[in-house]
């Protein structure tokens, strides 16, 4: 899974460091080096993917509950550990994503806490309800498959934890791309009803899959800095437009209809969609989307509920190690 | 329009295989509800884990007694098309999650069980089951290293956590004692080599226990009285609930492909 907000870099601060030590550093960015965690960086570039990165991290973590949504559900036992294990990778993603933010400096509590406290931004996406099976299908077929538009740049991304984490996370991402298209195949070669309950998914899910990319360049702020910094390649429109122009084709294999009636082709092949609705994207990153609530509650009420366990794990792991110490001094 | 039971002629092989199947995806299904809601990442993963074990462990025997029932059913038809008499695992699996060391307890009881079944099984003359009792044996070990290593944990972490597992030890133990019960069908299995006699593990199998739970700094109860009737499709009022959602797709759109 994903998270937007990618052109969100901190201000550039590299006037008030050492300026030697800064045009060595933009150096090697230009020269496609990979920066690595123990190497000088501007302390913007450092916040910057610490923010990028935590934000992808929970992503993952609370996305893991409108797929979970069907886990139980599911209607096949081989779509039942299908769902299982996909869910199951976006948790090890949410790992290494955690991981690969520790190495800039924070610890995975401190990223946890901020997410929990409201401070940090997952992706919009993940708060609109899984309402029927045709979901779990649509979310895996567009959401990956955003997601995977999004994080293929990721992997030359010039900071080398979050560029080799990403590497990894793009081939389970286009297996579960390929999974959700297979199940959306599946609903629309059965019967009228199993093709409606995928019609209405892809009309449920479109739009909101569109905003994942973030707000049009025309608004964005800072992406020169994240662009310079080759943290980000493409800009949201155009990765927004690979995605639409991919996704098309996609759609009229399955008989499905885009729901964009204004949608039209252009000379060069590129499907034009219509005006976004920005104003239900702001009011989703406000916290106003369908679930936010449900969704913050889940993942408070999993850590809070879970606080006894860590710290029975963390007082057994200490007297554990009082005893050695104790065996090693007889 | 909902999607009617199916008939099962439960053969002494069809039922020895259900029963099985049964506990692997009850306790599987249980095991994936914690997904997305674990106490810690690590364990949103290993419980999924676990759990997909189960479930695969469980769609091979399901897959097994439609073969020996050698009648239209499947996989899915014998997962999804049962009511809850006719299912019939053990009542252990089909207890509630409730709190982690409730999920761990009864994970401890049943893979210190398993992991000693599915081994003895190894032997079986049926080259199928014990094909699935190899595979199974190397999950279950798994399996019985997690539980015994968090209950240690819990029982010698903080005064909350050894109150919890000591809870959930006193909570469960009433359901172990069925697993080593055997019924006639499943006695001509084991006289023709086919299934073991699960009444000759129980010794190893407490054993294990009273280690891990000694360590633990936990005790095992003295009470002997056994709770008993799954195998024969009598459950808690547990299962009924945990079956209307495992079952509601196939229940509610009948006859179709998934």
């Amino acid at each position: 899974m994903y998270t937007q907000a990618l052109n969100t870099a901190e201000t550039d601060d590299r006037g008030l460091e050492d300026a030697g030590k800064a045009a060595q550093f933009q150096a090697r960015i230009d020269a496609e080096e990979r920066i690595e965690p123990n190497d000088w960086m501007p302390a913007a570039y450092r916040k910057t993917l610490t923010r990028q990165i935590s934000q992808h991290a929970h992503s993952e973590i609370v996305g893991m509950l409108p797929e979970g949504n069907w886990i139980t559900r599911a209607p096949t036992l081989r779509r039942k550990a299908a769902l299982l294990a996909k869910v199951q990778d976006e948790c090890g993603h949410g790992l290494y994503l955690y991981a690969a933010a520790e190495t800039l400096g924070s610890s995975r509590e401190e990223l946890v806490d901020a997410m929990l406290a409201g401070k940090a931004k997952y992706s919009s996406i993940f708060n609109y309800p899984t309402l029927t099976w045709a979901d779990i299908g649509t979310i895996g077929w567009l959401v990956d498959g955003a997601a995977i538009m999004n994080q293929i740049p990721l992997c030359r991304c010039s900071y080398g934890p979050y560029a080799r984490a990403m590497i990894r996370v793009c081939k389970e991402e286009s297996f579960h791309q390929r999974q959700g298209y297979e199940i959306m195949v599946t609903l629309c070669r059965g019967s009228d009803e199993q093709k409606a309950m995928a019609q209405d998914a892809l009309n449920r899910w479109w739009w909101p899959v569109l905003m994942m990319f973030g707000p049009p360049d025309a608004t964005s702020q800072h992406s020169d800095t994240s662009t310079k910094w080759k943290i980000k390649r493409f800009s949201n429109d155009e990765l927004r437009q690979k995605f639409v122009d991919a996704t098309v084709p996609q759609a009229q294999y399955l008989g499905l209809t885009i729901p964009d009636p204004g949608m039209t082709q252009d000379a060069a092949g590129h499907w034009r969609y219509s005006e976004i609705d920005w104003t239900e994207f702001k009011q989703v990153l406000a916290g106003n989307g369908p679930c936010n609530r449900d969704r913050m509650a889940a993942r408070r009420k999993a850590h809070d509920e879970g606080a006894w366990v860590r710290e029975a794990a963390a007082a057994y792991a200490a007297k554990r190690a009082q005893r050695q110490t104790a065996q090693a001094a007889e | 329009m909902a999607a009617a039971n199916i008939q099962v002629s439960e053969t002494p092989l069809v039922l020895y295989a259900l029963r099985r199947a049964d506990d692997a995806l009850i306790l599987g299904h249980r095991l994936s509800e914690w997904c997305g809601h674990a106490p810690m990442l690590e364990e949103d993963m290993a419980l999924s884990n676990i759990a997909l074990d189960l479930i695969g462990q469980a769609r091979e025997l399901y897959s097994y007694a439609a073969k020996a029932e050698g009648r239209d059913n499947d996989e899915d038809k014998l997962a999804y098309l049962r009511d809850v008499r006719q299912y019939r695992n053990l009542l252990l699996v089909e207890q509630p999650n409730g709190d982690f060391a409730q999920t761990l307890v009864r994970q401890l009881f049943y893979s210190a069980f398993a992991d000693l079944y599915w081994r003895a099984m190894m032997t079986s003359r049926d080259a199928t089951l014990a094909a699935i009792a190899a595979k199974s044996e190397k999950e279950s070990a798994y399996h019985l290293r997690h539980a015994s290593e968090w209950i240690i944990r819990l029982g010698d972490g903080t005064d909350e956590s050894h109150a919890r597992a000591q809870a959930a030890i006193d909570q469960l133990w009433a359901f172990t004692g069925e697993m080593f019960v055997v019924d006639d069908g499943e006695r001509a299995l084991i006289h023709a080599g086919i299934a073991i006699d699960p009444g000759t593990l129980r010794g190893r199998w407490l054993t294990t226990l009273s280690d891990v739970v000694k360590e633990a700094t936990l005790t095992l109860p003295q009470n002997d009285w056994m709770q008993q009737g799954g195998r024969a499709g009598r459950h808690s009022e547990h299962l009924g609930h945990l079956l209307s959602e495992l079952q509601s797709m196939q229940r509610t759109f009948p006859g179709q492909t998934w």
